[in-house]
């Protein structure tokens, strides 16, 4: 088993090396101008702003910038924004916090909701409670998160003013008050993601129980007179729950990269943000360094995933 | 037993997984106090530290902080948590929100990325003087404005000084001086600091401090334009001491950018780039007793008409910028009625260019360069016949509403240098009738010109924008009466606004019949606005499209007025000139001007007392006047 994580370490460099090369390029030979803004601006003439692309080493050719990025890279320095000159890490750092609360708290739970729901769509599978399950989670699915962001931001906030719909990444959190506060502010994105996440998780739970329930062992278990109960929880859920963490272990660097329009939407300002501005401005060094880590993150949990799997799953065997 | 053993290794596995996840969440994401009060503090200190020691003037610094610093921690912290803003009217202090859904992404206006930023960095640091939304300069960090008339500006035009205001101290205790606006120039002038406002400084030969409080400049040539700088946004002054580093290659990634030090009503607590920046009442401002509000926030993010509804509808927020919103959705969030429209008419001009050079692709390298002539639009009958076809009423007030009103010229403002001499009504028939003298006769079968057998079709490119489609769209129908045919092309605003020579698609390369765009004078005095139509500034492939004059347009007797104008030194005449290069222009249809577009159109709560919209400096140029 060490052997095989230390090999897929090994081939897991020249993949991150591959990605970074082909990232790059791409931004590179894509068309854009982080200096885009200064077209509208009369004071700033053309001249002035091959000037400061000169000074931001735009001019030079794209190999020799991405060598410049790697080495750089690899000693630590990892770039400053153009769009605001700040350095790449500290963009990072404050914007982190506020994907991981609304980001990662609607993926813990859309996973604590969807979960108990599947199972108990397939213990009653075709029965009132698994039809209105299933089609919510169609519902929810379906429609896309702008739509029901929006709808929510008119409902809650517009309308009935409950819920404030301006994320404000300041609240320090103190006492219970700005903790109420807190809770408020994420209540809608937080809503709108779980709503859209929790559909695949329950329909693949369900699926994974209903491959489990008419296996011999369950009969057995039943046979020997288990309560029905015991049956489900222990038995059946903890073999069908195999698949369902992986993917849940996959899903996990989805989370990092954020809900890109939620965040939009109600100006949570998290990384999915920052990636898109950035994408759109040609902020190159940002644009790395965000598709860097989550290609890191990304070939890490797969590699977690395929532990799991086989450390769960005693029929599984890694050489 | 195997049972057992199984099940253990199962609760492991989840084991793992919750360890895992949940310190994941908690470490970076669950308390919020550690990652906000690290980034807090250390802004906080950096600001506080230098008053504290370093500084000569520390007695007297001292009897100054202690009282300040002893409110300012209680007051900010009762304040700021509170999401219900102190709207329990009337009283200083108090917090204002405001929302810029272009969030600003850095805090020093030299090397800002865009208005936002300019903006943003407005509410710390403070030029000489500011615009009026008059177009008259105002004293700031002045003493007075230098006439000729007060002898601030020499009779040859060849030196102006400024005076400046005695005591000023910058918000880390030091003192403010002459040297400062030296530096400034000295840091905005060398081409490796890569200044964003560099035009603003290149006419100045030196800048010297003569005293303490006194900065002359010396003019490489007679300069009739002398605010051209250290007057509004691209004149903010830089303290020395901080920036002194950051001159030249190392600007770029200076520590100092995002947290400046300045003499304005407020200065930094927190900025979060792309996200927020939060200030607090600057205690050593000049006027700090004045000063309405003891935070200010800038929240960042979204779209606009979502932060129209914030303003309009639900009062989150007191003030919102630059609500480019259709006619039709703006009027109706409008209604929310908890604010007003602050959108005065300004110098912004959305208009069609002509191209006067041939962008045919089959010339190859000569595409659209000036030694090709345009083989329709060359003719000035068929120029006009486009601009009389056009019906700006309707386009204005359909696509604009509140935003925008008709105009026929390239030059519309300030009121006192706008031309009454042009008219452009919609005249089908006039248009009709210059075609077919200009040669194209009108082929019934397919409904469009033609002349030697080839039909009277244009390239007409703008950027991706869906006022700018529809405004597309209604001209081409417009044109399709008079039988001219409009094929249309919208282009990433990214890319169609780019610098970037090895781009087709760009404003600069041209390579369309015609294209829409808005632009405007840099400042009240439209000289720079008027060069760029000049031969010397045609923007062609030897100079990588990099030159103002995307027309390639090239008359001796403009220029000829051009160079007029920069000789000119009498007031009355120079505006007499302004008048008659607009008539110019818009006579010989270099462009076809169609709507004058309201300065960034803001929401101002009608709580908020003070934003005054100006066209010709930062929205928040009187900041320190604002209060509820």
């Amino acid at each position: 088993m060490s052997q095989y994580v230390l090999r897929r370490l090994l081939i897991a460099i020249p993949t991150l090396l591959v990605i970074s090369l082909v990232i790059y390029a791409i931004l590179a030979l894509a068309p854009g101008d982080p200096l885009a803004e200064f077209a509208a601006n009369p004071a700033v003439p053309p001249y002035v702003r091959e000037n400061i692309k000169h000074a931001l080493g735009l001019d030079q050719v794209w190999y020799v910038r991405y060598f410049k990025w790697l080495t750089a890279f690899f000693q630590g320095e990892w770039g400053y924004s153009f769009a605001s000159k700040s350095p790449v890490i500290d963009l990072i750092k404050q914007r982190l916090p506020q994907t991981l609360w609304v980001v990662g708290v609607a993926y813990l739970f859309s996973i604590l909701i969807a979960v108990p729901i599947g199972i108990l769509s397939a213990v009653k599978q075709y029965s009132l409670f698994d039809q209105i399950a299933t089609t919510i989670a169609f519902i929810g699915f379906s429609v896309p998160t702008f739509f029901t962001g929006l709808l929510f931001i008119l409902l809650f906030s517009i309308r009935l003013r409950w819920l404030p719909f301006i994320y404000d990444s300041n609240l320090v959190v103190h006492d219970l008050n700005t903790f109420i506060q807190q809770i408020k502010q994420m209540a809608m994105p937080v809503a709108v993601l779980t709503l859209f996440q929790s559909a695949s998780v329950a329909r693949f739970m369900r699926s994974s129980m209903l491959d489990n329930l008419p296996l011999d062992y369950v009969r057995t278990a039943r046979a020997k007179g288990l309560h029905e109960r015991m049956v489900i929880m222990r038995h059946v859920l903890s073999n069908s729950l195999i698949p369902v963490v992986t993917l849940i272990a996959l899903g996990i660097p989805t989370v990092f990269a954020g809900a890109i329009i939620t965040e939009q939407i109600f100006r949570v300002n998290g990384l999915g943000e920052l990636l898109v501005r950035s994408i759109r401005s040609s902020d190159t060094p940002v644009v790395m360094i965000l598709t860097f880590i989550f290609a890191i993150l990304v070939v890490l949990f797969n590699l977690l995933a395929d532990i799991l799997y086989g450390v769960l799953d005693p029929r599984i065997r890694y050489s | 037993m195997r049972l057992a053993s199984t099940s253990r290794r199962r609760v492991a596995a989840f084991g793992l997984l919750f360890v895992l996840v949940v310190p994941l969440m908690a470490a970076c994401g669950g308390p919020s106090t550690p990652a906000a009060q690290t980034t807090a503090e250390p802004v906080a200190q950096t600001t506080a530290a230098p008053s504290g020691g370093g500084t000569q003037a520390t007695p007297a610094t001292a009897e100054q902080a202690t009282t300040a610093p002893a409110e300012q921690p209680t007051q900010a912290s009762a304040e700021q948590p509170t999401a219900a803003p102190s709207s329990g009217g009337g009283q200083k202090g108090g917090t204002l929100k405001m929302l810029y859904w272009q969030a600003p992404t850095g805090l020093n206006g030299h090397q800002g990325n865009g208005t936002k930023d300019l903006e943003a960095s407005g509410v710390i640091l403070e030029p000489l003087a500011s615009w009026t939304p008059e177009g008259v300069p105002v004293a700031r960090l002045a003493a007075e404005i230098p006439t000729v008339e007060n002898g601030g500006v020499s009779k040859d035009l060849m030196t102006t000084t400024w005076k400046l205001k005695p005591g000023i101290k910058w918000s880390d205790g030091s003192d403010f001086s002459a040297d400062d606006v030296v530096f400034t120039w000295k840091y905005c002038s060398d081409p490796a600091t890569a200044c964003v406002s560099l035009t603003n400084f290149e006419p100045i030969d030196k800048a010297e401090a003569v005293d303490k409080n006194t900065v002359k400049i010396t003019w490489k040539q007679p300069n009739p334009n002398f605010y051209i700088s250290f007057v509004g946004y691209s004149g903010y002054i830089l303290q020395q001491k901080q920036f002194a580093d950051c001159v030249g290659a190392k600007a770029a990634t200076c520590p100092a950018n995002n947290s400046p030090i300045g003499t304005g009503p407020y200065k930094l607590k927190d900025f979060k780039p792309g996200d927020s920046v939060t200030y607090e009442k600057n205690p050593l401002y000049r006027d700090a007793d004045k000063v309405g509000f003891d935070t200010v926030e800038i929240k960042g993010g979204g779209d606009a008409a979502s932060a129209a509804q914030a303003v309009f509808e639900t009062g989150d927020v007191d003030y919102a910028w630059n609500l480019q919103v259709q006619k039709a959705v703006l009027e109706q969030i409008m209604q929310g009625g908890k604010a007003n429209l602050d959108a005065p008419p300004g110098p912004s001009v959305e208009r069609i260019e002509i191209n006067f050079a041939n962008p045919d692709p089959a010339l190859g390298d000569k595409r659209a360069e000036p030694d090709q002539p345009h083989p329709i639009l060359s003719d000035i009958r068929v120029r006009q016949a486009l601009s009389l076809a056009i019906d700006r009423k309707t386009l204005a007030e359909q696509l604009y509403g509140p935003l925008g009103d008709p105009t026929c010229n390239i030059l519309t403002a300030p009121p006192d240098i706008v031309s009454h001499n042009t008219k452009c009504d919609q005249d089908i028939e006039k248009a009709k009738q210059l075609l077919d003298e200009a040669g194209w006769k009108m082929n019934d079968a397919t409904g469009v010109r033609e002349k030697d057998g080839k039909p009277l079709v244009l390239s007409y490119q703008s950027s991706i924008n869906a006022l700018r489609q529809n405004e597309q769209a209604l001209v081409k129908q417009d044109w399709a009466k008079i039988g001219v045919t409009a094929n249309l092309r919208a282009i990433d605003g990214g890319v169609f606004f780019s610098s970037d020579a090895g781009n087709p698609d760009t404003y600069g390369h041209f390579f369309a019949d015609v294209e829409m765009y808005t632009s405007s004078p840099s400042g009240p005095d439209p000289t720079t606005y008027y060069d760029g139509w000049t031969c010397a500034q045609m923007s062609q492939k030897s100079n990588n499209w990099n030159f103002n004059n995307n027309n390639r347009y090239c008359n001796k007797d403009y220029d000829a007025l051009v160079d007029q104008l920069h000789k000119e030194v009498d007031p009355a005449k120079r505006k007499e000139l302004f008048i008659k290069l607009n008539d110019k222009i818009v006579g010989d249809v270099v462009n076809i001007p169609l709507v004058a577009r309201k300065t960034t159109p803001n929401g101002v709560s009608k709580d908020l007392q003070g934003p005054k919209n100006n066209p010709w400096d930062s929205s928040l140029w009187n900041i320190a006047e604002w209060h509820k």
